[in-house]
């Protein structure tokens, strides 16, 4: 069932508020150098699952496990230090900082030392270069010096993968990063995200379902907080009760 | 126009804080020329208070850390001196001074271990509440005088050639020495990747622990240093005034420093200066127009929150862009 | 049997405690404002208690005059004040309502002066309750005791089981849906703030008579209601409950047990909480 490689690996994942039950029991897993989708209707527990991969919510019960290490429970900081990044949903940049410092900030991440406190921060000739690098991937090298309040809503989003690409990180967690983008931009996101799972594991969250047939390498369908089917994405295509709860008549016929 | 390959927030104002850094010393290096004794103890006073401010800008308007318990560690360091201080010699400075500092640090790090996991108003309230606890331990036992107080008897001695701190005017520089650093300091700080780290935490936390920043570890260190520089600044007014009481580390001090930085601006260290002066000078003011000063004082400062959201500073800054904008208006952005 | 003269101590000034802090937790719960005035408010109860019965020579007279003047007085500040701090950050209300400390205490000192005074208990409840052969519990004391039982009762009965402590519970965690529900929110906001203010006033009056009026009484009661609103949480009444029940002992057998640390008793249990739970007992983390 679980391949000895999954870079990320969840099991019987739940997540209860009260008596409302977000995430029952998910077991997933998220291999090396591939994108895999999830999807599912609105309220189905997909930011929730995000929330808990990433830290920010505990899990009711069920484990998770990154590179083998068992991470259940860690606090969000302590997950992205070991190459885990995630995007948020709404937006959640550092809108007074213009955009090449809001990359260098989360290059900085990457710092051990807390008490560097001497030179300037923008000495440091390492995160300045991952700044860069990480804006470029996300083609807002132009905009460098603009203040992330002035960028236009795909260029904050862009932004968000931007800094989580400054991290040098092994696995993406992105919370439906086309939301909300137009046409073009959402096409030079999609070719972004394609040259990125080449080296990177990405969990992608998304309501696109051109950009999530044309990037999956796996598709996990989820409904009322639990996982429906999983499964490449011809696999779930054919797959009548998936058509029957979500996909509907929107599914491209053909696959890239 | 900024440079993208390494912008800053404003290529302008960089320069400009330089050259008001340097007025502001050279204005304050030449006043005792011109000034009687009284002016002089009094902008001695400001200097002093002045630090305390300062530290408190680095926690409240960079950190983002609201603390109403910021005397606790001012008074600590004024009672390490007076407590230290030999019955009869002048204290050496260069074994008082890092005593003091070392005390507060010590006790910003106790508190600030256990606060600095609640968030907002509980931090605000758990500062206040503990620097209240300070404040009954040296107000209701007997080892440092209780109430009333204990009196240091000399001016600390620098030991460096004829230098005589007992004398005002020697002590007005050494004062100043200490502004002068700590403002030096805190911007090396705040321009270093800590600072930078520190900035990105009030902005936004929750963004900076999904990147990876072990935030309480930033915001508990933010706090001792705070705190230390406060004791520098305690440490001076006891060395100034000869005398420590428990007043020193009341909760109107501590409110007393917060209404510095709203009348000077947070978050611009020029302001907490600024900040200092205004209100010394205020309270001179409304002293002298009335004994019951405290109520304008304490109705300005309902005024200046409800009219000034950014403080003096703020209104400098939003003026000068005002201006700026109207200038480029016809600039189109990229 | 002593100790039960302690126990009864400690009740009565917990729930003292309560009547004060219940103001300043509902009034951060419910608006989310800190107002550091709020043990002012304290104070200006006991000297108005001491004003009021100088004038009037009754406390029963006192008492109710007080509390109109409480809510007034609540509702000006509220409507003139309070309201523009709404979505500002806590940093400024801490300063606009520490100004409102310097103006209050300001302002007792020209109307009232700085004297210490005492307010006398009223005859009808100036006995003592025989305990056993030789001990006796002050009747007065009882009567705080069950007038602020009352109280919580009272408050309890009408946050969770009326209208308007639904709609003031509806305010507290979506202002703006309830205000589109058509449900007038600042004026449920000042009518919170008025009772919260009252409360405090009236918690101050009747404790005159046991405590001595001083100047620096509502700074003390403030600093030990943030206590009570750290250990129990903000904005949970319960928790206020408790944590004020919890301080009422500590301090009382504090003093009888270990007097030298009483003060610093209280201190340390809510370190001691923040340790594990850094948001109280009953806050939302």
């Amino acid at each position: 069932m679980s391949s000895p490689e999954a870079l990320l690996l969840t099991t019987g994942l739940s997540r209860a508020f009260g008596g409302l039950v977000a995430v029952d029991s998910v077991s997933l897993q998220l291999d090396p150098a591939t994108i895999h989708a999830v999807i599912g209707p609105n309220g189905a527990g997909k930011s929730t699952l995000v929330n808990l991969l990433a830290g920010e919510v505990k899990p009711s019960s069920g484990s998770i496990r990154l590179r083998g290490e068992d991470i259940t429970g860690w606090k969000p900081d302590r997950i992205a230090r070991r190459g885990v990044a995630r995007t948020f949903q709404h937006t959640n940049v550092f809108p007074d900082f213009t955009v090449f410092e809001n990359c260098r900030l989360a290059a900085q991440s990457r710092n051990v030392h807390l008490m560097r406190w001497l030179k300037p921060a923008e000495s440091y000739r390492e995160w300045n270069d991952a700044a860069r690098s990480a804006m470029a991937m996300a083609d807002l090298g132009a905009r460098a010096g603009v203040p992330a309040h002035s960028l236009s809503h795909g260029e904050r989003r862009a932004l968000e993968i931007a800094m989580s690409l400054a991290t040098a990180p092994a696995v993406l967690l992105l919370d439906e990063p086309l939301a909300g983008m137009g046409a073009e931009e959402s096409i030079r996101i999609v070719a972004l995200l394609k040259r990125l799972s080449a080296d990177h594991s990405i969990l992608l969250i998304e309501h696109d379902m051109d950009a999530v047939f044309a990037l999956a390498d796996r598709l996990t369908v989820m409904v009322n907080g639990a996982v429906l089917a999983s499964g490449s994405p011809n696999a779930i295509r054919a797959n009548a009760e998936v058509q029957a709860a979500y996909l509907g008549a929107d599914v491209p016929m053909t696959a890239l | 126009m900024a440079d993208p390959e390494h912008p800053r927030r404003s290529t302008v104002s960089d320069r400009v804080i330089t050259w008001w850094l340097v007025l502001g010393i050279l204005a304050l290096a030449i006043f005792p020329a011109i000034a009687e004794q009284f002016y002089l103890q009094l902008i001695t006073k400001i200097m002093i208070l002045s630090i305390f401010a300062l530290s408190l800008d680095l926690l409240v308007g960079y950190a983002g850390l609201v603390s109403l318990g910021h005397a606790a560690f001012f008074g600590v360091a004024a009672y390490t001196l007076a407590l230290a201080a030999p019955a009869s010699d002048p204290p050496n400075l260069w074994l008082t001074l890092p005593l003091a500092l070392a005390t507060s640090a010590v006790i910003a790090l106790v508190i600030g271990a256990l606060v600095i996991r609640t968030a907002g108003v509980y931090f605000i309230m758990a500062t206040l509440a503990f620097a209240q606890m300070v404040y009954y331990f040296f107000h209701d036992t007997r080892l440092a005088g209780g109430s009333d107080g204990i009196y240091v008897n000399s001016r600390p001695s620098l030991e460096i050639g004829s230098i005589d701190l007992a004398q005002d005017l020697h002590f007005y520089y050494l004062v100043l020495a200490a502004l002068a650093g700590v403002f030096i300091l805190l911007g090396i700080v705040l321009r270093s990747p800590f600072g930078r780290a520190l900035q990105g935490i009030k902005a936004n936390e929750q963004r900076m622990r999904a990147l990876g920043y072990p935030t309480l570890r930033y915001k508990l260190a933010a706090f001792v240093l705070a705190g230390t520089l406060a004791g520098l600044a305690g440490y001076l007014a006891a060395a100034k005034e000869g005398y420590v009481n428990p007043e020193l580390l009341a909760w109107h001090q501590s409110g007393m420093v917060l209404v510095m930085l709203i009348l000077g601006g947070m978050g611009t260290l020029f302001g907490a200066v600024i900040g200092a002066f205004s209100y010394v000078l205020l309270q001179e003011w409304f002293s002298n127009l009335t004994k019951h000063w405290q109520l304008l004082m304490g109705s300005f400062i309902v005024l200046a929150v409800l009219v000034l959201p950014r403080g003096l500073a703020g209104l400098g800054r939003s003026i000068a862009l005002r201006r700026r904008l109207s200038a480029s208006r016809d600039d189109v952005e990229p | 049997m002593e100790w039960l003269i302690q126990i009864l101590n400690s009740v009565q000034y917990g729930l003292l405690l309560f009547l004060v802090a219940s103001g300043l937790t509902l009034i951060f719960g419910i608006m989310g404002v800190i107002n550091l005035a709020h043990g002012s408010f304290y104070m200006i109860g006991a000297y108005l208690a001491f004003a009021l019965v100088q004038w009037t020579g009754s406390l029963w007279t006192a008492l109710p005059l007080g509390i109109v003047l409480a809510f007034a007085l609540g509702l000006v500040l509220e409507i003139l004040l309070i309201s523009r701090l709404y979505r500002r950050d806590h940093l400024y209300q801490v300063l606009l309502t520490f100004g409102l400390i310097l103006v209050f205490e300001e302002m007792r000192s020209i109307l009232v002066g700085d004297d210490v005074h005492g307010v006398a208990i009223p005859a009808l409840l100036d006995a003592s309750l025989p305990l056993t052969a030789t001990l006796s519990y002050p009747v007065y004391r009882l009567f705080i005791s069950g007038v602020c039982l009352v109280l919580a009762a009272l408050m309890y009965v009408i946050i969770q089981k009326t209208r308007l402590g639904m709609m003031i519970r509806a305010g507290a965690s979506n202002a703006e849906m309830t205000q589109a529900l058509g449900i007038n929110i600042r004026w449920i906001h000042a009518l919170v703030f008025a009772a919260g203010v009252a409360m405090a006033v009236f918690a101050g009056m009747i404790a005159a008579p046991v405590s001595s009026v001083f100047p620096g009484m509502g700074n003390q009661v403030l600093i030990i209601c943030f206590v009570i609103v750290v250990i129990g949480g903000i904005g949970s009444l319960k928790g206020a409950l408790i944590a004020s029940l919890l301080i009422g002992f500590v301090d009382t057998f504090g003093k009888v047990v270990l007097p030298e640390l009483a003060g610093v008793a209280v201190y340390l249990l809510m370190a001691i909480v923040l340790l594990f739970r850094p948001a109280g007992l009953y806050g939302r983390p």
